[in-house]
This record gives C-alpha cells, sequence and structure tokens, in this order.
C-alpha cells in the first residue's frame, strides 16, 4: 500500500512540473497583451513609459526562461504570484473562490452520486425491461446536454417564469458580503447544484448499470439463483456489495468532469467561483491566475483519481488479503 | 437399485428441448436448439450420471431443471418432480430448497462475501449459524475457514464448501456440475464420496460429468449423451467385459475406447448442433448404419434393463 | 423486425438528419438571416418556427447556420484528433516499452486537467477564434481513441499471420499497411464518429464562455451565449430551440457511432 503510495505520488510529481513548464511555455506565447488585461480598455491613456514600467513590474520584459524560474521558484515556496484583475494573491483568490465552488460540486457530487447508482441498480435490475428502456435512453439524451444549455433552461423556468429563484449572482445584490447569511448562499446554490446534479447522474447510473448487468450474468449469481434467491434480496445479498466499489470509484475519478460543469454552471448562474475565475482570467489574460487555477485543478483531479484507488484497495477483499498474505 | 417399478421417479425429464435464439448472418436470426428429445429420470438413493464430451450442452439440462436458464433459452417437453409436473413458478419454489445445484468451481461463490455467511444463506430450516457449522465440521473444516473470501480457499476446502451448500439447504435431488475436471485422483475419489453420502442419505443425485470413468465408480445408472439426446440410459454393470451388455454402438465404442478396454479410437466427431445430420444423430459414424438409420430419428425405448435411442439395439 | 435491422434503421435515420442540416445550412442565403426590425422579438409561428431574435431574424435559418458551422469545426478537430491517436496508438504499440511507457504519461498529463480548463488554456494561447477551438479540441480529445488503436495494434500484431508474415521476411512498413491497417479501419471509424459528439459539444462550450469562435461566426455557442441576455426578458426561445438541436444533432452523432460499433462488433451476435 505505501510502496503504491510512493509510486503514484512519483508519478504525479513528475506530471505536475511538466504541467507547470508546459503552461508557462503556453501562455507565455499568447499573442493577447497582459498588459492591457491589467489597464484595462483604456489602453490609449497610458504612455509608453508607463506601458515598460507596467512590464517591468510584472517581469514581463525579461526573457521567457528567466520568467519561468522566477515564477518556479516563488511557487515552490508555495507564492503563486498576484493576481492581475484582482489585486490580490493567487492563493487568497483560489482559496476563497474554491470554498465557493466545493459547496457546489460537493452538492452535486453527492446528489448525482446518490441518484445515480440507485437508478443503475434499478436499470440493471430490470434489465431489458422498459423500465431500464427509459433509463438508458435519459442517461443518453443527459449525456449529449450541454451543461449550459440545461442551466439557462433552469433559469427559464424556475427563476423567470416561476419566480422561485434569483436570476443570478451568487449573493443577494446591495448587500454586503459580511451580511450574506447561510441560508442566502444555500437559495443562490440550489439551482446551479440541481442542474449539475441532473447531468451528473448520467455517468454513474451507466456505470451502476453496466457492472450490475456483468455481475448478474456470473458464475455466482446463477448460483445464488439455483439456490432459490432473487429479486431484491438477490440484489442485497450479491449485487450491492460487488457493484459499489466501482459505484464509488467511478464518482471519485469523475472529477475532471465535474470541474467543467462547474465552469459552464457557474457562468450561467453567475456564481462567484473558481469556474467563473477560470473564465474571466481567460478573457481578460490573468496569467499568474490562469496557471494557479490549472495547477490546482489537476491537484484536485490527481486527488480524486487516488482517493479512488485508495478505496479500491482498502475495501476489496481480494487486493487488501491477497497484499498482506 | 435396478428394479423402482412402481415407485415414482424423484425427477422425470422427457423429450426436453432447448433452444437459443442468435443470429446467423449480418441481419438474420435463427434458433439454434442445443438440446433435442432428453430424457432421463432419478429415483430417491439413486445416482445417475449424465455423461457426454465437453461443451455438448450438458450443464443446460441442469440450468433448465432448476428454471435458470438465460432469457434468449427457450424450452420445451416435460420435467416433473414428485411426481408432478414443474411450472416455472414451481420452480422458483423448489430451487434451493428441493432441488439443489453444486457447481463446478470456486467461481461460482460471491467474491466478496465470506464463505460461512454464503454456507448459511441457503439453510432453510432452523438456525442458520449452527447448521452451517455442523456441516463444516462433517467436512472438517474448521471455524476459521468461516471466515474466509472465496478466492483464500484451496482447492479442497472450496469443494467442501461447495458440497456443504446443498447439504445444508436439505434438498432432496442435488445436481452436480462437472464437480471432477482438473482434479487427481485421490481429490476425485474425495468428491465422488461425498455425493454418495448424500445418495445415501436419500437424496437423488444427479451427476453431470463428461468424465466416464468417474461416472462408473459410484453411479447407479450411467446416461449417455450424445450430440444433444440422450442416446441410452444403462445400468452400470451392464458397463463390464467387452461391453457386450450395452445397447447403443456410441456407448460401446465409448467404454471400448476407455485406456483399460483396448484403448480403441472412435473415427469422426460429434455433429454441432446447427449442423445435425437427418435421422438418428449418430448415423454418419456408426458401423451398423442402414438405409433406415438415415430416414427417420428413433425414438427412445426399453431394451433389457435400460433405454436406447436406436432401431437395431436389442 | 429484429435487433439488428432496427439498428440499421436508427442508424440511417440519424445519418439523414445530420446530412439535412449540413445540406440545408448550403441552401439557406444570407438574405434568410436578414435583419428586419418589423418582426422582431416575435415567438414561435407558423411563419418562424424557431421564433425571432431582437433584430428580427429567423431563430430556424439561423439555428441551422450555427448547427453547420459546429458541425463543421467539429469535423475538423475530430479528424485531427483522430490522426493524434492513430500515430500515437500505432507508435505505443509497435515501438517498444520506453515509446509506449512516454505515450501513456502523455495521456495521464493529458486527462489531469479538466478537459475545459485545458481548452480554455490552449486557446488563451492561441489567442481564441477558429484556431485555438480546433487545436485545443484535437489536442485534448486523442486519448481514449489512441488507448483502443494501441491494444488493437498490439492483438493484431501477436496474431499468426503477422507473425509468419515477419518469419517470411516481410517489412514492418509492408505487414503495418497490408496487414494491420485493414483491420483497424472499422475501429478508427467507429472510434472517429464518436469523437464527434464531445468535439462539438466542447466546441459549444468554449465558445459559449467566450474564449472560442468570435461573434463573427455565427456558430451554436455564440447564438445560445448572445440569447443569455434575453433571458430575463421572457425571450424562452431564443435559447431553448438551439439548444435543443444542438442536443439532437450530439445525439445523432453519438448514436450514428454506437450503431456503427453493435453492427462490426461479431460478440454482439447473441444478443
Amino acid at each position: 500500500m505505501i510502496a503504491f503510495l510512493c509510486k503514484k505520488l512519483l508519478r504525479f510529481a513528475t506530471l505536475l512540473i511538466a504541467l507547470c513548464v508546459l503552461s508557462f511555455w503556453l501562455v507565455s506565447y499568447s499573442p493577447l497583451d497582459p498588459i492591457q488585461a491589467y489597464v484595462g480598455a483604456d489602453m490609449t491613456r497610458v504612455s509608453l513609459e508607463q506601458r515598460e514600467a507596467i512590464a517591468e513590474y510584472w517581469g514581463l520584459n525579461k526573457p521567457p526562461v528567466e520568467r519561468f524560474l522566477h515564477w518556479g521558484s516563488a511557487l515552490v515556496q508555495g507564492d503563486m504570484g498576484t493576481s492581475m484583475i484582482f489585486r490580490r494573491p493567487v492563493a487568497d483568490v483560489i482559496g476563497e473562490r474554491f470554498m465557493a465552488s466545493l459547496a457546489l460540486m460537493s452538492m452535486a457530487w453527492l446528489f448525482s452520486g446518490i441518484l445515480g447508482f440507485v437508478l443503475g441498480a434499478i436499470a440493471g435490475m430490470k434489465q431489458d425491461t422498459w423500465v431500464d428502456r427509459l433509463m438508458k435512453w435519459y442517461c443518453f439524451t443527459l449525456a449529449s446536454t450541454p451543461t449550459f444549455w440545461l442551466g439557462m433552461l433552469m433559469v427559464i423556468v424556475f427563476a423567470v417564469w416561476l419566480g422561485w429563484f434569483p436570476v443570478g449572482l451568487g449573493v443577494p445584490a446591495g448587500v454586503l458580503a459580511e451580511q450574506v447569511t447561510l441560508a442566502d448562499r444555500l437559495y443562490h446554490l440550489i439551482l446551479p447544484a440541481l442542474t449539475l446534479s441532473i447531468l451528473g447522474v448520467a455517468n454513474v447510473a451507466l456505470h451502476t448499470r453496466q457492472k450490475l448487468v456483468d455481475i448478474l450474468a456470473s458464475d455466482y449469481v446463477l448460483f445464488a439463483r439455483a439456490r432459490g434467491e432473487k429479486g431484491f434480496l438477490l440484489f442485497w445479498r450479491h449485487g450491492l456489495r460487488n457493484v459499489a466499489i466501482p459505484a464509488i470509484t467511478i464518482q471519485f475519478a469523475s472529477f475532471s468532469e465535474l470541474i467543467g460543469g462547474t465552469v459552464l454552471a457557474e457562468q450561467v448562474f453567475s456564481y462567484p467561483g473558481l469556474g467563473q475565475a477560470t473564465v474571466q482570467a481567460g478573457l481578460r489574460s490573468d496569467l499568474p491566475l490562469l496557471l494557479g487555477i490549472v495547477i490546482c485543478s489537476a491537484l484536485f483531479v490527481f486527488i480524486g483519481n487516488l482517493v479512488a484507488d485508495i478505496i479500491y484497495r482498502l475495501v476489496d477483499p481480494r487486493i487488501r488479503k491477497g497484499e498482506s498474505a | 437399485m435396478t428394479t423402482q417399478s412402481g415407485e415414482t421417479p424423484l425427477l422425470e425429464v422427457q423429450d426436453l428441448c432447448v433452444s437459443f435464439v442468435q443470429y446467423t448472418s449480418c441481419l438474420r436470426q435463427s434458433t439454434l436448439q442445443v438440446i433435442n428429445n432428453l430424457s432421463v429420470s432419478i429415483y430417491p438413493g439413486e445416482i445417475v450420471a449424465v455423461v457426454g464430451s465437453s461443451g455438448s450442452g450438458k450443464s443446460l439440462l441442469a440450468h433448465a431443471v432448476l428454471g435458470i436458464l438465460p432469457g434468449n433459452a427457450s424450452f420445451s417437453g416435460v420435467i416433473s418432480y414428485d411426481g408432478q409436473a414443474l411450472s416455472p413458478k414451481r420452480q422458483a419454489e423448489l430451487r434451493g430448497r428441493e432441488i439443489a445445484l453444486i457447481p463446478q468451481s470456486v467461481n461460482y461463490l460471491d467474491p466478496l462475501m465470506r464463505v460461512g455467511k454464503q454456507v448459511q444463506t441457503s439453510v432453510h430450516a432452523g438456525n442458520p449459524r449452527s447448521r452451517q457449522r455442523e456441516v463444516f465440521e462433517r467436512y472438517q473444516l474448521s471455524p476459521d475457514v468461516d471466515k474466509l473470501f472465496p478466492f483464500q480457499l484451496s482447492g479442497g476446502m472450496a469443494r467442501r464448501v461447495l458440497v456443504s451448500t446443498a447439504l445444508v439447504s436439505g434438498a432432496r435431488l442435488v445436481i452436480a456440475d462437472e464437480p471432477t475436471p482438473g482434479l487427481d485422483d485421490a481429490a476425485v475419489a474425495e468428491t465422488l464420496d461425498y455425493f454418495r453420502d448424500l445418495a445415501d442419505q436419500g437424496c437423488g443425485v444427479m451427476l453431470i460429468t463428461h468424465d466416464i470413468e468417474a461416472a462408473l465408480k459410484i453411479a447407479d445408472r450411467i446416461a449417455v449423451f450424445y450430440a444433444g439426446s440422450t442416446v441410452e440410459i444403462a445400468p452400470v454393470q451392464d458397463f463390464a467385459g467387452e461391453g457386450e451388455a450395452l445397447r447403443h454402438p456410441y456407448t460401446k465404442a465409448l467404454w471400448r475406447a476407455l485406456p483399460q478396454n483396448g484403448f480403441e479410437p472412435m473415427p469422426g466427431s460429434q455433429p454441432l448442433p446447427h449442423e445435425l445430420p437427418a435421422g438418428c444423430v449418430f448415423q454418419p459414424r456408426c458401423r451398423q448404419a442402414t438405409s433406415e438409420c438415415s430416414t427417420e430419428r428413433p425414438a427412445m425405448r426399453t431394451v433389457r434393463e435400460g433405454m436406447v435411442r436406436c432401431i437395431h439395439a436389442t | 423486425m429484429n435487433r439488428r435491422q432496427k439498428t440499421l434503421i436508427t442508424t440511417v435515420c440519424a445519418a439523414l438528419l445530420l446530412i439535412g442540416v449540413i445540406a440545408s445550412a448550403l441552401l439557406i442565403g444570407d438574405e434568410w438571416i436578414a435583419t428586419n426590425f418589423e418582426i422582431k422579438n416575435e415567438p414561435p409561428s407558423l411563419a418562424h418556427p424557431f421564433g425571432t431574435d431582437w433584430l428580427g431574424r429567423d431563430m430556424l435559418a439561423r439555428t441551422v447556420k450555427g448547427l453547420s458551422v459546429s458541425i463543421g469545426v467539429g469535423v475538423i478537430a475530430a479528424t485531427a484528433s483522430a490522426v493524434i491517436a492513430l500515430i500515437l496508438g500505432m507508435l505505443a504499440a509497435t515501438m517498444g516499452k520506453a515509446v509506449d511507457n512516454a505515450i501513456s504519461w502523455l495521456i495521464d498529463l493529458l486527462l489531469g486537467v479538466p478537459h475545459l480548463v485545458a481548452l480554455i488554456l490552449i486557446s488563451f494561447t492561441l489567442g481564441g477564434g477558429l484556431k485555438g477551438v480546433v487545436v485545443g479540441i484535437a489536442l485534448t480529445h486523442w486519448p481514449s481513441l489512441a488507448r483502443v488503436i494501441r491494444a488493437e495494434v498490439m492483438q493484431l500484431r501477436s496474431a499468426e499471420y503477422v507473425l509468419i508474415s515477419r518469419k517470411l521476411g516481410k517489412s514492418r512498413w509492408w505487414i503495418a499497411s497490408r496487414h494491420i491497417l485493414p483491420h483497424m479501419i472499422p475501429q478508427l471509424l467507429v472510434g472517429f464518429v464518436l469523437l464527434f459528439p464531445h468535439a462539438i459539444l466542447h466546441e459549444a462550450s468554449i465558445s459559449f464562455l467566450g474564449l472560442g469562435l468570435s461573434p463573427h461566426q455565427p456558430a451554436i455557442g455564440i447564438i445560445l451565449s448572445e440569447s443569455m441576455r434575453y433571458l430575463t426578458s421572457g425571450m424562452w426561445w431564443l435559447a431553448f430551440f438551439p439548444g435543443i438541436s444542438l442536443l439532437m444533432i450530439v445525439r445523432a452523432f453519438d448514436i450514428l457511432g454506437e450503431n456503427l460499433r453493435k453492427l462490426t462488433d461479431p460478440h454482439s451476435a447473441h444478443q
């Protein structure tokens, strides 16, 4: 187990270093002007001297290799630089935005995981009946649905037509940040979380269904049937324990899609999370923030995959006992 | 054991046919008959071996009796248990209670469930825990074994655990599907003893196997399975000498192909389910075949103490 | 009617839908989407089934045009991605363990960053626009297909007839072009078609975020992003119809790919 963890961490370290080099190299070749991003729209008001002063301040006039070494050495010490659009340390911006996104993502993750597992299990047990066909049709359709469009439909139906929810903004307008209550936050969280949950169901439901179909065709289920087990009892004794591990694993390994969905949902619902910051960093050429987000999201995805691997090893007796023996 | 007239058989299978639906070419469907007109019966306290070469669909007989054939299979014919015809509903009631299956390997146990617990799930009367322990004691399985997962069992332990599932269920009919492949002689003898033991307690045992030697050691009657059907059902005593007492040419050839009986090879090979010959299925390989053999498929008839599907048998 | 025949029919229907959209986009001239203030902001009617926008343009014509732009971008990007997948998959399978490890490391690197974040990064590097989207999608979508190709080539390489050819002294290139490539074509085709749905969805997403195609190229993502501003005024048709059309196109590609897989896969014979 320890050897396995070390191997994983070592591989991730090489990937992370390569990612840093690669992303820095990529953004340094962008034709978009970071100075303009810093100044804003009024480029005409900035003289050439001021321009150079800004470039000097951000170190933009140095060759890329030197800039990379500067950025990289700071990064090793935990300093990701200063965001150009927020005028605050990148680490602070990401930390704050990440907590907001985490609330959204964890709600969606938990809800879609449970609902997806239940739907997948029902469909798998009722294989080839109309329930199963309906579920498959639903999931395949969801998998083809653009996240942002579903979010827009939610806004139209629940916010515009029914008026149950606010049309946008992560916090109520005109209220100071400190005065925002937990209830307010939750209220603004529901629609984006619902959008992400509905879409997140497809992956885990289809996976659970396929695994359960495979399990039901296995020799040990045949034998269980021969011993008179059927229906819910069969699922409870043999289906659940065998299908739960792959379902949990796939849910942890889906952090990458979760972030993608969050970026889009936050944009539609103007939710001030990490996804919105990513889009702003990209649109307004905030290099330090964009790089920081790329690295942090990679870290997040890695943690998800690692947890999936660890759970698999801890729960499955074949691997657990096999290693200790 | 050879005179059972008057007694009702525990299990009676008459004219069983099992077929599958599959695609033959790109867009065409066809049905493939894997078992045709199979008949066999088993009396309490008796071991009947169904012997046929590997891959000839013998396992499907067990699945048909238990009513656990796959979804794309269909079957016809009559299966009766205790003199009463089995409906799918009754099969579901009897499965695991009156009729038990002993599968061939440890793969038939849930990989994530401790074996003691798995055997307990088969108990239908009394305290599951104590019943399971009692049967494990009988097979010299220590209490530690209860807590093992299937992949941790040795070959010998796995066989005893599998037999235990049948014994704890209190079933009167036990169907063992290929219990001996890949075992050494001692292990085969040990496994076969378990079945003799079950039969001596009054169970009917159907032993499905490709190993004719193992079958001859313990079975009371042998049903010979060829190309999806039984060609002969003979008392085990008839397998003696040069095989004069045997009725069907295939059985005789099978007997003479055994190492101790001359090791005489049989020409040709068994036809596959989709290319069965017209008339008698054995006719292309049969030395005694006449023109009548290739026109009509012979019916099962009683000859001396057994049954045979051959018009020339005496 | 059996399942195979049903599969064939749905495949043909999906293909016809896609061809229909592309063909009608070619037939629709610019006069169809000309500005006409007399009919602006009209809800769906018989004359304008998808309604009209704030400039009085017919939304049906805009949607069809937008879809064909998205399909076009998807096709170019998916083709480029399939070429990368083919080259890297074959290299991984044939050039030895070191190359195989390097490519699997590269796949891990790509899958380690969320697709959308990677797309934003690449699109940003190239300054957005068509080039950014196509390169971004091409560079991020190849891993799954490359893995399939690698596994397939590995299997074929150990096949009897390939081993015999090698014994007979045929060159690597001869074996690759005569024995390996022809067997790969069905797999490659299916994998290629299955890249489309993802490519189109990601193109629409990145354009929607404003980092993809410019507003002068009216792709479906742009249309939806513009309609965001009119959501609160209750003009639901601006978002609803383009979105559901996009959904149908993506689904049609998905059905096409999955059905082609079913029809070419010998293992589905018993279903």
